[in-house]
């Protein structure tokens, strides 16, 4: 009952706080400012802001219309320039989903050897310790060299940024593994494979679930960048067209869908972690 | 031939120091264990107790000498030998039934689920687990994670049951009770231990035979007592046999003084190879004044 109600407050709190940060906003775009008489057609290239008085920043209800009418067309496609805002998320999210994918069939059992391996994890770790710190943006340039294709080069780039927290959390993981566990894996005569999947993933497994959710936060960060370099489709191209359409509506709104589309998954990767984790 | 059913000949044991220098833990060690034979193992820490214990086991290797089961030297672990440990190591994401389940189809890969389950419930059924199958061994107490331990160990049906100080983190109570549980079990089935143990009294109520390890390094076999002991023992009368202060006094003496000075003042027949066997005798104990007294008042 005490929970349910700290709950409850919680999100009156929250509630709160969004509706007077709307309220502030709404206030702060919706005075007018000094206009000036101009020339009709100057007049209509410099726009509201210089002859209504009209901030040329949104107020909240702009938004809120702008989300609605994405919401009631989301798959529309109107041409390269034209797609609705759900047809660029799916290839943002593709895009993600798939270097990501990647990764974790290199990182998974490239981790594992390496945690396993003394000689390995020496052998492998200067070159983890250069490329790790590498912004992933970086490798764009060579990718769009070598592969010659826009798509397939963010691709990679999410495939790059997203290995190391999960070669190195795997790595992590697997050679900390308790060496009472492996004690019984060996006094039960476990062949490697077997003690593999029975022992040392399940006993690893908190550890690199937590590398897999940072590696698609991060994921999911590069791609509006890499998207926006690249161009094409996608949301963060999306983001950059409308920012030279000078549609702040639809700049704000796709903030709002990108931290939206961040945080579900990030809560599903938290979901994989609650199950995979265990009470000592 | 059932004389020697382990033979521990001429293990050493030396530890490399990170600066290069070597420790050696302990120093030809020789002794035999019987089948069915129940063997305590007595010294302070630091005498290389557990290394024994996991030479045993086959998770260490001597640097010398070797132990022997069945007329076979120890290369690795093996199902015939089961390892009770210390920290009852479960597996905590399995369950009680899911860990003892995991050594019974270790041992035998071919057994169906319900085969396998079914001789997982008698065993934990056995230690007193009825009912805690489906727990976590989070949601257990210590007694209980070590009765799961003791399932595991029992129900691949070793040869031999190793055991590292398995109730020294329990509290007395719980102590106790799972002594006696194991003693039945072990009697029960004939079955050959080797344990180790801190604890004076525990010795004496499981072991047929005491073997006392001098301080380490370069520990030794100082002697091997016999347990006067009849086979048959109750836990809350062996106090009045006529032996009991007779072995408990000579361990005791063992473990404060002998154990240090045992090294410097070796006799002149002692043999290694041949550690001396001692059975301990009921000689006349003083009985203490107040005893006396307090005889006289009830």
């Amino acid at each position: 009952m005490r929970q349910t109600s700290l709950r409850l407050r919680a999100g009156i709190v929250s509630l709160g706080i969004l509706l007077i940060f709307g309220l502030a906003w709404h206030l702060a775009v919706s005075g007018s400012g000094p206009t000036q008489q101009m020339d009709p057609e100057y007049a209509k290239l410099m726009g509201q802001t210089a002859v209504q008085g009209k901030s040329a920043m949104p107020g909240p209800l702009d938004v809120l219309v702008k989300i609605w009418s994405h919401l009631k067309e989301p798959f529309y496609d109107r041409g390269p320039n034209d797609k609705g805002i759900g047809i660029q998320l799916a290839y943002s999210i593709g895009r993600v989903l798939l270097g990501y994918g990647l990764a974790m069939l290199v990182a998974l059992p490239l981790g594992f050897l390496i945690g396993m391996s003394p000689l390995m994890a020496r052998a492998l770790d200067p070159f983890i310790q250069i490329m790790k710190p590498v912004s992933p943006l970086a490798w764009m340039p060579l990718a769009l060299y070598t592969i010659k294709d826009s798509s397939i080069s963010s691709i990679f780039v999410i495939f790059i940024c997203s290995l190391w927290p999960m070669l190195i959390n795997t790595a992590f993981g697997v050679s900390s593994v308790r060496k009472e566990w492996l004690n019984v894996a060996r006094t039960l005569e476990v062949g490697p494979f077997r003690r593999a999947f029975t022992v040392i993933l399940p006993a690893a497994a908190p550890t690199i679930v937590t590398g897999m959710r940072i590696s698609i936060g991060i994921a999911w960060l590069v791609i509006v960048a890499a998207e926006m370099l690249v161009g094409g489709t996608g949301i963060g191209y999306f983001v950059w067209n409308e920012w030279n359409n000078l549609s702040i509506t639809n700049v704000i709104t796709s903030i709002l869908v990108i931290g939206l589309v961040g945080m579900i998954l990030d809560q599903a990767l938290a979901r994989v972690a609650r199950a995979v984790s265990f009470p000592e | 031939m059932s004389a020697k059913f382990i033979s521990i000949e001429g293990i050493t044991r030396r530890f490399q120091a990170p600066d290069g220098s070597q420790t050696t833990v302990f120093e030809d060690i020789w002794f035999a264990i019987a089948r069915g034979e129940f063997v305590c193992m007595i010294g302070h820490s630091g005498c290389g107790k557990t290394t024994v214990l996991n030479i045993l086991s086959g998770l260490d290797l001597p640097d010398d000498g070797a132990a022997i089961v069945d007329g076979k030297a120890i290369e690795g672990p093996s199902l015939d030998r089961a390892v009770i440990f210390q920290s009852h190591a479960l597996l905590p994401w399995r369950t009680v039934l899911g860990n003892v389940a995991y050594a019974i189809s270790s041992r035998w890969p071919k057994w169906s689920r319900s085969q396998v389950e079914e001789q997982a419930r008698r065993f934990i059924d056995k230690v007193g687990l009825k009912g805690a199958e489906g727990k976590k061994p989070a949601q257990l107490s210590g007694g209980m994670k070590q009765r799961v331990g003791i399932a595991r160990a029992l129900s691949i049906e070793p040869k031999i049951l190793l055991m590292d100080e398995p109730f020294s983190a329990l509290d007395a109570l719980t102590r106790g009770t799972l002594q006696d549980e194991v003693r039945r079990i072990c009697l029960e089935t004939g079955q050959t231990v080797f344990m180790i143990t801190h604890d004076v009294d525990e010795a004496i109520y499981l072991a047929d035979k005491i073997v006392l390890m001098t301080n380490g390094p370069e520990a030794m076999v100082a002697e091997i007592v016999e347990n006067p002991l009849p086979k048959e023992r109750d836990r809350n009368q062996i106090h009045r046999h006529p032996a009991f202060y007779a072995i408990r006094n000579h361990l005791i003496d063992f473990l404060v003084s002998r154990s240090k000075t045992f090294k410097s003042e070796i006799p002149a027949d002692y043999d290694r190879r041949k550690p001396p066997v001692i059975l301990p005798q009921n000689q006349p104990q003083p009985l203490p004044p107040s005893h006396e007294a307090g005889r006289k008042v009830a």
